[in-house]
């Protein structure tokens, strides 16, 4: 079955990221190549998204102009920053990947239809 | 047929049969459809037909023969109505399924993580338990179109989110058990505390609990946490008859007649955890709360209770399982291993986390009137009244503030 993994940041997160001296922050970008490269194999397709202060959301409204806004769909702290569509077994595979994933704290896990 | 047409099968009779049978009915059919969804489908329908059917012309001598031949029946007609007659139909024509016991595997999936506790217990008790819908609402105080929705969902995530059909490999085994022991033991509190109140005539769930944990001790013997359930469970069932009085009241462990126990069970019970606790020496929250209840369930007086052992046995309990309500019980055991002022001391630092459970202030309501500051313990009884819904404990506040 195909999952795709949704990774999502928290504000709590962002902050120690940036709280982060140099050194710690490149430990963490190469733990983050790792768990790719260690997955590769399951890993179909992945997407990093540019963060969320650069996202633009369109609401379409049947017969009327649609309402364009800055910032992305739900206004809240915490923001989908990257996809990665995995190749597995069941839920029982994706979620055991998930679960060494080493950066942002929260992964939607949604079967592809 | 073992009892002729007029002999009439009483209910329980007949919910013990329809649980022996109907899951492993269940388990054997997923296996063989590889469809969950449509495997509890079949067995609900055999199951209903065996509700309405077996009361009157009595239990068949294999009951297990006659639901998957219902089952069976019912599932052809689905098939073909589909029209995927073929594809599936190969799997049906065979004879009945083997022996194995496939229903460990029907435990894990119904107890899935990823479903909602409330889809899990619901699942569980309908396809591992074999209670219909009606049950389950009834069981529960909750509409049956609720428990139907629940239901609808919960086989729809099965499906389509991919949980699996199996046993979880080594590494997962512990975590995912224990999420299966969370909803016996859940199942088992919802049953023992509504028991006798307005669910006096629903089903019995701690009967559901008691066989759902000695079906998972038959089938992992080496999971010394499950034979603690079930002991733990066992225990608390062995002192059932005392728990009220002839009005339905509720009555307290201290005032309980003791001679009323269940003593051959509850040395029974104690035995085996004790026996499986030696065996594999890895202890753990049930095995400690059945440790507890093994120690009140053996003294012969409250006075004689071995309190002292018991605060120790919550300790090591909170050192596995720190919990607000564990340290409100190990209060209640300070009381008397130490003193009231002590045990008093220590609720203090369960006010915020309990400040809406009413057992902390009828705790501290009953310390207070031992400590004769009786103005302040009133207002903690009310305020426990005001908490619970039970309708035993409500009862039991109202004749304590009524100066019974």
């Amino acid at each position: 079955m195909k999952y795709v993994l949704m990774f999502v940041e928290t504000e709590e997160f962002a902050e120690e990221l940036e709280a982060m001296g140099d050194l710690e922050r490149e430990d963490a970008y190469a733990a983050v190549g790792r768990w790719f490269a260690e997955h590769a194999g399951k890993i179909t397709h992945h997407t990093y998204l540019a963060p969320a202060h650069t996202a633009t959301t369109m609401r379409l409204r049947r017969g009327e102009e649609p309402v364009v806004t800055d910032g992305p769909f739900v206004e809240g702290k915490e923001v989908v920053t990257g996809f990665a569509e995995i190749e597995v077994a069941d839920l029982d595979e994706a979620l055991k990947t998930a679960r060494s994933w080493p950066a942002c704290p929260i992964v939607e896990i949604r079967p592809v239809s | 047929m073992t009892g002729s047409g007029s002999e009439r099968v009483s209910r329980e009779a007949l919910a013990r049969v329809v649980r022996d049978h109907a899951g492993r009915l269940a388990a054997s059919l997923v296996s063989l459809l590889g469809d969950f969804s449509a495997a509890e489908d079949l067995v609900q329908d055999a199951v209903e037909i065996a509700l309405r059917r077996w009361p009157a012309e009595g239990v068949p001598d294999r009951p297990d023969a006659w639901l998957f031949t219902v089952a069976r029946r019912r599932g052809l007609d689905a098939l073909r109505r589909e029209g995927n007659y073929r594809a599936k139909l190969a799997q049906l024509t065979g004879g009945e399924p083997g022996v194995k016991d496939d229903r460990l595997r029907l435990v894990f999936t119904c107890c899935h993580p990823a479903l909602s506790l409330e889809a899990r217990i619901a699942l569980t008790l309908r396809v591992v338990c074999g209670l219909s819908t009606a049950q389950i609402a009834a069981a529960f105080l909750v509409p049956e179109t609720t428990v139907a929705q629940r239901l609808t969902r919960a086989k729809r995530k099965i499906s389509e989110a991919g949980i699996p059909y199996r046993i979880p490999a080594d590494d997962e085994l512990p975590e995912r058990l224990q999420g299966v022991l969370a909803v016996i033991y859940l199942l088992f509190n919802e049953g023992y505390l509504s028991s006798g109140g307005a669910r006096a005539h629903a089903r019995d769930l701690v009967d559901d609990a008691e066989w759902l944990a000695s079906l998972l001790a038959g089938l992992m013997p080496a999971e010394p946490e499950v034979a603690g359930l079930l002991a733990l469970i066992r225990l608390h069932r062995a002192r059932g008859a005392a728990r009220f009085d002839d009005r339905e009241q509720l009555v307290l462990l201290a005032d309980q007649d003791r001679g009323r126990w269940d003593h051959e069970a509850i040395g029974a019970a104690t035995a085996s955890l004790v026996r499986s606790a030696r065996a594999h020496r890895r202890p753990g929250p049930y095995q400690l709360q059945a440790a507890i209840a093994a120690c009140h369930a053996e003294a012969e007086s409250f006075e004689s209770t071995d309190w002292p052992q018991i605060v120790v046995l919550y300790d090591m309990l909170l050192h596995l399982a720190p919990s607000p309500v564990t340290r409100l019980h190990r209060a209640v055991a300070l009381r008397y291993a130490v003193g009231p002022e002590a045990a008093l001391e220590e609720l203090e630092h369960l006010d915020r986390a309990l400040e809406n459970h009413p057992l902390l202030h009828a705790t501290r309501a009953d310390l207070l009137r031992v400590l004769g500051r009786n103005a302040e313990a009133r207002e903690c009884d009310e305020r426990a009244l005001e908490l619970t819904a039970n309708p035993a404990q409500q009862a039991l506040l109202e004749r304590r503030l009524a100066g019974h």
